[in-house]
């Protein structure tokens, strides 16, 4: 368990970052920080050292420690009584979401938590979705406890509005599997007792059994048809309701000709029915159907701004502090934001001096200045010290949240049902309907006893089931392909949709950009490591986004103590460093007057002054994904290309090399300017795809065709949106599109294939040759052939497009 | 013969009772989580850790 050496870095025992140096540690074991030696102490006093043999550095970073009273709204009893399950006078309850559940040694710790407290009862981790659910005895340890609990062991729950509000534990997927169980247990049975009278066919088998195995069917058949079928039915009627033909329409017309034709002829005693096929069909339908709805369980498609903001916030009454959940946030009321605090509705500044960052908002990281009377818009974060705000507008009614209550925002409930299957089906059932009713009329003349008998046959026979199990299948499969490719689509009809597409959106910082890194080069006099090292001791006091840019950048120099540090905020910092004066900050600052106009430099600088001389400054410019310029050129041979940024043009002329001459620029776009951008493109007939990370590119995710949201980590927040994409591979992108784009070839293949069946099922049908064992063969191999097709080819182009 | 009456009705029997048995599994939530188990099984107790190292 000793600290892995390399060359000459030291990784952290507990969440294998590197360690700055060898300055934090037990014995031979080494930290990168004091909160990682913490959580080791403590688990190893408890007995918990397993936890490293598991699995190799399992640990977490935990983050720098927040205020002592951040989870202080846990003690409301209102708050309380909406986040656990459960509570009696002894023992309550509850579920835990912790998206940095990722190992085994996670699910190890989190089941032992009673190790830690003797509060704890139980715990149970579900690693799919990241739960845990936990019981312990309020008594001995509070609900508020346990998550500071959670929290310093490096498991910080996410506790949003969102779960706040309402706690929905979707049952969606099993209904399905019920009904195909039922499906499969009577299709099984009935072809066990269709199976004497296939064998017999020259009517060896007496009466007796024949009436008996008759009626057994009749009785496996009627839960298949009131139960397992009846989501064929209900989709065919609301589509017949709005006037469209779906698929569902010649499903339910074959299977209600099946289900009839069966039970006439078992009660007439005129024959054995096709009660096997019958029961088939329902059930290869359904297991389609289960194909289709694969869902991340993990991941969230559907978070609005409730799950960025916070759950409550301190309000002032006259003097003293309350903690109030945020919906009962009213105009007027005076509330305090602390450090990285998130502003919950527009607001106007109390305090002298604010610095608010909008990252969430806009995308782009730099603070921007406020001073006292002036507006605060909800979403900013605030950094430095304790500001008083007072609220102007309720919080559902906020500049970034009326987006979503906004009237020129309604996004249309049902992203347009016609797919193409349901395009095909309108033709498709008024040709079998034509050609049922039309065989029908033809006997009529031949042999009228047998009209009937045609007539039905023709619908039988001709019911879409291969075609029906096509389109889920294919797109499932190029789902999941998908999926292992770390984009997740929210449904498989997205994948559909995409072949459409005319015109690409990106939105520009954090998604064309990379949200963490930049890159910084120094420009002036040199720096020795020495006074590096310096410069490093200095950044790491300030919690200013570029000054965290520069101390990663710097980490692996020394660190030395400061003397007289000292914040200017908008200008630098300073502080005294072994007898040295060193400035950070605007060229001003640092004594240095630079000719050009600070406002119209493109990168950030930081300067850099020790002991009075003017050494330098770091340039510290965004850092674009990788390859990005090949995925623009793809894309640009086929797709009209727009990006549309929140942040000013300094970065066009960079772009322009980037991306294909074609492309539009539109920059300084508030969130409402994207979506309606988004809604005019699409009322002169383009289909839009927006790529976009932020808060501020919600709307118009949300109002594209398809909207992507990229993100970082799978496990934090990204906008309610179609797909989620994660950053590392956006750059494959176009191949991405391709593959999708052949799923709808094979498709349209397996829909040729599926009906070469059916012309063969037609050609004896309207001869009247139909018989209860040719239509028992002939489906299922239909059914096999389209589905053996389309998962093959789906993979064999996956694996040509190196997917 | 009248014999396969009877017995297939119990054939039929038996196999609801699978039916049954699968559809209240079902509904326990016994397939809910299909990847924690496999891990937890792994573990070792903890107590016996613990008399070990006294």
């Amino acid at each position: 368990m000793s600290a892995t050496k390399t060359t000459n870095k030291i990784i952290c025992v507990h969440c294998g970052e590197d360690c700055p140096n060898r300055s934090i540690a037990i014995d031979e074991i080494y930290f990168c920080c004091n909160g990682c030696k913490f959580v080791y102490e403590l688990l190893n006093e408890n007995n918990l050292g397993s936890y490293y043999k598991i699995e190799d550095k399992p640990g977490i970073k935990v983050s720098d420690k927040l205020y002592d009273n951040h989870f202080a709204y846990l003690d409301n009893d209102k708050i309380k009584e909406k986040l656990l399950d459960f509570s009696d006078e002894k023992v309550s309850k509850l579920t835990l979401v912790i998206p940095q559940i990722h190992c085994s040694s996670c699910i190890w710790l989190l089941e032992h938590l009673q190790k830690l407290h003797s509060g704890i009862l139980s715990s149970r981790v579900h690693f799919l979705k990241k739960e845990v659910s936990i019981t312990f005895e309020h008594e001995k340890l509070s609900l508020r406890d346990l998550i500071e609990l959670l929290t310093s062991i490096g498991y910080e729950p996410q506790i949003s509005l969102d779960d706040y509000e309402i706690k929905v534990k979707s049952k969606k997927g099993s209904s399905l599997i019920v009904r195909i169980a039922v499906a499969g247990f009577c299709f099984a049975n009935i072809m066990l007792f269709s199976f004497p009278e296939y064998l017999s066919s020259d009517g060896s088998l007496s009466d007796n059994f024949v009436q008996f195995f008759g009626y057994l069917n009749v009785l496996l058949a009627i839960p298949v048809f009131f139960f397992s079928a009846s989501v064929y039915f209900k989709s065919a009627y609301f589509g017949l309701k709005q006037k469209v033909i779906n698929m569902d329409v010649p499903i339910s017309l074959g299977i209600l000709m099946l289900f009839m034709r069966s039970m006439y002829e078992v009660t007439t005693s005129t024959g054995v029915g096709y009660f096997d096929s019958f029961t088939g069909l329902v059930f290869f339908l359904l297991i389609g159907k289960l194909f289709q709805e694969k869902t991340y369980d993990s991941l969230s498609f559907d978070s609005d701004y409730k799950s960025y903001f916070p759950i409550s916030i301190i309000k002032l009454i006259k003097e003293s502090e309350e903690i109030v959940p945020i919906t009962d946030l009213k105009q007027g009321d005076r509330i305090l934001v602390r450090n990285n605090e998130l502003i919950p509705a527009d607001a106007r500044l109390l305090s002298s001096h604010a610095s608010i960052d909008y990252s969430f908002v806009t995308g782009e990281s730099d603070p921007i200045e406020k001073s006292v009377n002036d507006k605060i818009y909800a979403g900013g974060k605030q950094i430095g010290g304790i500001i008083k705000l007072e609220v102007l507008k309720n919080v559902s009614q906020s500049y970034i949240t009326q987006l979503w209550n906004d009237a020129n925002f309604t996004p249309p409930s049902e992203k347009s049902l016609s797919n193409m299957a349901n395009r095909f089906s309108k033709y498709f059932t008024f040709a079998v309907v034509s050609i049922a009713f039309g065989a029908a009329l033809v006997w009529m003349f031949i042999d009228p006893s047998k009209a009937i008998f045609v007539g039905t046959s023709v619908l039988i026979i001709a019911c879409p089931c291969a075609l029906a199990l096509s389109t889920p299948i294919t797109l499932g499969a190029t789902q999941r392909i998908l999926g292992r490719n770390k984009l997740f689509f929210k449904e498989s009809a997205t994948i559909e949709k995409l072949a459409s597409v005319t015109h690409i959106l990106f939105d520009k910082t954090g998604t064309l950009t990379k949200a963490k890194t930049s890159s910084i080069e120094y420009i002036g006099d040199a720096l020795t490591n020495d006074e590096k090292a310096l410069i490093h001791s200095l950044v790491r006091h300030s919690t200013h986004p570029l000054s965290v840019k520069l101390n990663k950048h710097l980490e692996h120099h020394q660190i030395f103590s400061v003397d007289k540090f000292d914040e200017t905020a908008g200008k630098g910092i300073s502080g005294i460093i072994n007898n040295r004066e060193i400035k950070i900050g605007s060229s001003r600052f640092c004594g240095h007057d630079s000719q050009n106009d600070e406002s119209k430099i493109m990168q950030s600088q930081v300067h850099i002054s020790i002991g009075h001389k003017y050494y330098g400054y770091f340039k510290i410019a965004v850092q674009y994904r990788d390859n990005l310029e090949n995925l623009a050129f793809d894309l640009g041979k086929k797709y009209k290309l727009s990006i549309l940024s929140g942040d000013n043009d300094s970065e066009l002329s960079k772009l322009h090399t980037l991306f294909p001459e074609a492309t539009s620029y539109h920059f300084s776009a508030t969130p409402k300017d994207k979506l309606l951008h988004v809604k005019n493109l699409q009322e002169s007939g383009e289909c839009v795809l927006m790529f976009g990370d932020g808060l501020n590119d919600a709307g118009a995710l949300k109002q594209s065709d398809i909207g992507i949201a990229v993100t970082e980590s799978m496990s934090s927040f990204s906008p309610a949106s179609d797909g989620i994409l994660a950053g590392e591979k956006f750059a494959e992108m176009s191949r991405f599109i391709k593959f999708s784009n052949s799923a709808i070839s094979i498709i349209l293949v397996s829909f040729i294939i599926s009906i070469l069946y059916n012309v063969v099922g037609l050609g004896f049908a309207i001869m009247g040759l139909l018989s209860p064992l040719f239509a028992a063969v002939l489906m299922p191999i239909s059914s096999l052939t389209v589905v053996g097709f389309a998962i093959i080819t789906t993979n064999i182009v996956a694996r040509r497009l190196r997917i | 013969m009248s014999v396969l009456f009877v017995l297939i009705g119990f054939s039929l029997l038996i196999s609801l009772s699978f039916l049954i048995a699968f559809l209240w599994a079902n509904k326990k939530g016994q397939f809910d989580d299909t990847y924690t188990p496999a891990v937890r099984m792994l573990f070792d107790d903890i107590k016996d850790e613990k008399e070990n190292k006294k």
